[in-house]
């Protein structure tokens, strides 16, 4: 860069080391290298907003009563077809009223009147296939033979969708310990107490989002709040490291000040990289298809949850832990 | 880290290695091009049929115990312990002598010929029982034989049936998942590869102790089979077969007379041969049903011995139906019934919508950050944009090399590598802004922003590894080949975004006397 214009305004923020640039060059940029945000006093506030939306996320789990599961984990039976020209929903329901047939739910999935889910809940003994079966015998002799193209089906028993929902809540919570296990022997215990807290918090409020706006909660649902999970360390992992280097360098400064100084100076990247991931994932929610629409939306919300929880809920956390710890 | 000319020279050929391995994914290549296997499709992208059994491994030792129990029979027979009978209760095998004073006799024949048997000492008899059982190593194998035979009789099965690029996995300690890519309408496989296949040969029962359907006789057991006219009727048979199918050697489909639909020849080994021999000879006059999966194909009169080792079933069946039972029948039983637990299919429409869709947005999310990073960052930008197409075409070259398969999450997995390996360059970037801030040089800019940015970008991406290995490790089908892109992505990231955008600022300064970078 050219430019001889004097930086401005960066140094509201001043610490000792850093020297002041005799001809600081300029760049193009969003967030000013050094905002000067005071994150820590804001935190307490924060802290009350985080508390609402995993209340929430509570609450709408009572309002709705469970989440709402997909073949892989309620079991049963799900057959999307595709008509050539628009039918009616009443039409395809008609098709399906038919003794092998128990509560079908059937929706216009994409609004066309054209793409159908027909979903049958998981009966005792039957297998889902003979269920699938007699949904397209019965779509056939409504519609006639070839009239459709069937989409997609799944059958899953219900004891291999309990099975998978354990797994699932194991797969989560171990991901989230050994975050936590890692961070604590890369730092220390209060930042790997800190990184897991964040991430449960990010997880819940995931969950709770995917719930207030009906997602369906599917295999792949629990891959993206495992990607979350990666992500949002990831984030925390940048600022913890900005934290442990900056306190070596301003040793006299009190650990509030380290982290703000820190969040401050990482805040620009975190910004930037939290921003071409969401960037991407909102490619994939507007333009991925419905089967990965419930995967795209999850990243969606725990990317942004993610970035935010790791300045507000991990580090005040961290600065908690090591108060207490000092104290002693 | 090597010099200058060797890191760029193993960056070159990492590059044109992976264009020779993914270009025939897209394009048809000339006949002379070194890689000709495509990047391989899940069955979500290509359509196809996903089927998860389980063997029911228990009803595999029962079947065993079953077995002990009938040759143990035969052979107190041709043993000196006089009058006995052999019954099995659940697991156990039951020996009622006659006289007690053959209890050791018939104890140290056992120990001879029945190594797999263990006696159990039972309390309170009378001393004429013997009590036996089959032992745990014994049980241990038969699970996991049935499980393995399970697999190699159904790869037989679907060879014949004729599908492309079948795959067939165990799973855990009794579950197989077959993968069919391509098939549409699942229901003939499913009935050819679940099928059991147990052909057992078996007496009609005759005379006052057969009993009526209502109340069989001992040792009769009533089946349903096919009636004379085409419907279904019931059958009283005797409970022991004569033989079983692990005798037939071969079976093939003949044309049945008019009206008769189609039938199966089937060959007998020497011993089948044998028994059937015998049998035949035995009970001339007399009806044979022949049962297969506990339903009566056809229940014939023996008009006179058959020696020669083959036989036919009829069964007024369609000619699929025929090639498929000659079909199992050649390749044997399974050894134990199979249970389906998930089904899943995808048709080749949405297969194509779900590709069509993953491309869209993995082009729509990359031009915005290719974008995004040349206007932010300018040089710098441009840099790690290089190193970002770098990037994919290396994670699309491991998928061509080493035979990975994507999935839509896996396209979703590489859209958000995309967006994350700029990660990396951010951090350095960053740190190199702030050097040059801070009135350091060109040269000493980079080489500070490379080394202090080092250990953030290692951490953050050992924790996002971490996540995906556990996700590999929980997930199947689809979701695994997120995890592996997510894996995949971390690692070509590293190589990309730190060590080749690193080569290219070291060529530049060693090429010029660069006084300004452009970040």
């Amino acid at each position: 860069m050219k430019s001889t214009r004097t930086a401005q305004g960066q140094e509201r923020l001043q610490h000792g080391a850093a020297a002041t640039p005799r001809q600081a060059p300029t760049f193009f940029q969003l967030i000013p290298p050094n905002p000067g945000i005071d994150f820590i006093k804001l935190s307490p506030k924060m802290a009350i907003a985080s508390t609402i939306l995993v209340l929430l996320s509570f609450s709408s789990l009572f309002y709705r009563g469970g989440l709402n599961y997909g073949i892989d984990f309620a079991g049963g039976t799900m057959v999307e077809v595709r008509f050539p020209q628009a039918v009616a929903v009443g039409d395809v329901r008609a098709a399906l009223e038919q003794p092998d047939i128990r509560e079908a739910t059937v929706q216009d999935i994409g609004g066309g009147s054209n793409d159908f889910q027909i979903r049958v809940q998981a009966g005792e003994t039957e297998m889902g296939s003979a269920v699938a079966d007699a949904v397209k015998r019965g779509l056939q002799a409504k519609f006639g033979e070839g009239s459709f193209d069937v989409l997609r089906v799944e059958a899953v028993g219900p004891k291999v969708g309990k099975e998978l929902w354990r797994q699932a809540l194991l797969a989560v919570l171990a991901s989230t310990v050994v975050m936590g296990i890692y961070i604590w022997i890369k730092f220390n215990l209060a930042f790997g107490i800190g990184a897991a807290v964040a991430l449960l918090h990010d997880v819940l409020i995931t969950v709770g989002a995917l719930l207030v706006f009906n997602m369906e909660f599917d295999l792949t649902t629990v891959a993206a709040l495992l990607t979350v999970v990666g992500f949002s360390v990831n984030d925390t992992v940048i600022i913890s490291d900005r934290i442990r280097e900056s306190r070596i360098r301003m040793r006299k400064e009190p650990l509030e000040t380290v982290m703000n100084v820190a969040i401050n100076e990482t805040l620009s990247r975190t910004i930037i990289n939290s921003g071409t991931a969401i960037l991407v994932t909102a490619a994939l929610y507007a333009l991925g298809g419905p089967v990965i629409h419930s995967f795209a939306f999850a990243l969606l919300v725990g990317f942004i949850i993610g970035t935010y929880s790791s300045i507000f809920v991990a580090t005040p956390i961290v600065l908690a832990v090591e108060r207490r710890t000092a104290r002693r | 880290m090597g010099s200058l000319g060797s890191r760029g020279i193993a960056f070159l050929a990492l590059l044109v290695a992976s264009l020779v391995v993914v270009l025939p994914t897209f394009v048809d290549v000339p006949s002379w091009w070194p890689w000709r296997q495509p990047v391989r499709l899940g069955l979500d992208l290509r359509g196809g049929t996903y089927l998860l059994y389980q063997v029911e491994v228990e009803q595999a030792v029962d079947n065993t115990v079953e077995r002990r129990a009938r040759d143990l029979e035969s052979e107190l027979r041709s043993g000196n312990v006089g009058a006995f009978t052999v019954d099995r209760v659940g697991r156990e095998i039951h020996v009622r002598l006659a006289a007690k004073d053959r209890r050791a006799d018939a104890r140290r024949l056992v120990e001879e010929r029945f190594p797999d048997l263990v006696v159990a000492e039972s309390a309170g008899a009378d001393g004429a029982d013997l009590t036996l059982r089959l032992s745990e190593r014994e049980v241990a194998t038969v699970r996991d034989g049935a499980v393995a035979q399970a697999v190699e009789i159904m790869r037989n099965r679907i060879d014949q049936f004729g599908v492309a690029e079948p795959t067939l996995q165990t799973q855990g300690q009794d579950e197989i998942v077959v993968q069919l890519p391509g098939i549409q309408d699942p229901q003939r496989a499913k009935d050819l590869i679940g099928r059991t296949a147990l052909l057992e040969f078996k007496l009609l029962a005759e005379g006052p102790q057969a009993g009526t359907v209502q109340s069989p006789g001992p040792g009769i057991q009533v089946l349903f089979g096919e009636g004379g006219g085409g419907g279904r009727t019931q059958y009283l048979v005797e409970r022991r077969a004569i033989m079983t199918g692990d005798v037939i050697t071969d079976a093939s489909v003949r044309p049945g007379g008019v009206g008769e639909g189609y039938a199966v020849d089937f060959t007998l080994d020497s011993r089948g041969a044998r028994l059937f021999g015998d049998a035949t000879t035995q009970h001339v006059r007399r009806q044979l049903a022949i049962v297969l999966d506990g339903y009566v194909q056809s229940a014939p009169e023996i008009r006179e011995p058959i020696t020669g080792g083959q036989g036919q079933i009829t069964g007024r069946f369609r000619i699929e139906e025929a090639q498929d039972l000659a079909n199992v029948l050649r390749h044997g039983a399974l050894p134990a019934p199979l249970k389906l637990l998930e089904e899943r299919t995808v048709g080749p429409s949405l297969g194509k919508d779900s590709i069509r869709q993953g491309s869209i947005s993995f082009v729509v999310g990359s031009i915005l950050i290719i974008v995004f990073m040349l206007v932010y960052y300018r040089g710098g930008g441009l840099i790690a944009d290089l190193a970002l197409l770098l990037n994919v075409l290396l994670i699309l070259g491991a998928f061509a090399a080493f035979g990975f398969t994507l999935t839509l999450p896996g396209i979703a997995g590489i859209v958000l590598t995309v967006g994350m390996a700029v990660d990396a360059n951010v951090l350095i970037l960053e740190r190199v802004r702030e050097e040059l801030r801070a009135g350091k040089g060109a040269r000493a800019a980079i080489d500070a922003g490379y080394d202090r940015a080092w250990t953030a970008i290692l951490d953050s991406n050992v924790t996002t590894f971490l996540s995906g290995v556990i996700l590999f490790q929980f997930g199947s089908g689809p979701v695994r080949g997120f995890a592996v892109t997510l894996c995949l992505g971390i690692l070509t990231t590293l190589l990309t975004a730190v060590f080749a955008t690193r080569v290219v600022y070291d060529w530049r300064l060693a090429n010029r006397r660069l006084a300004t970078v452009s970040v």
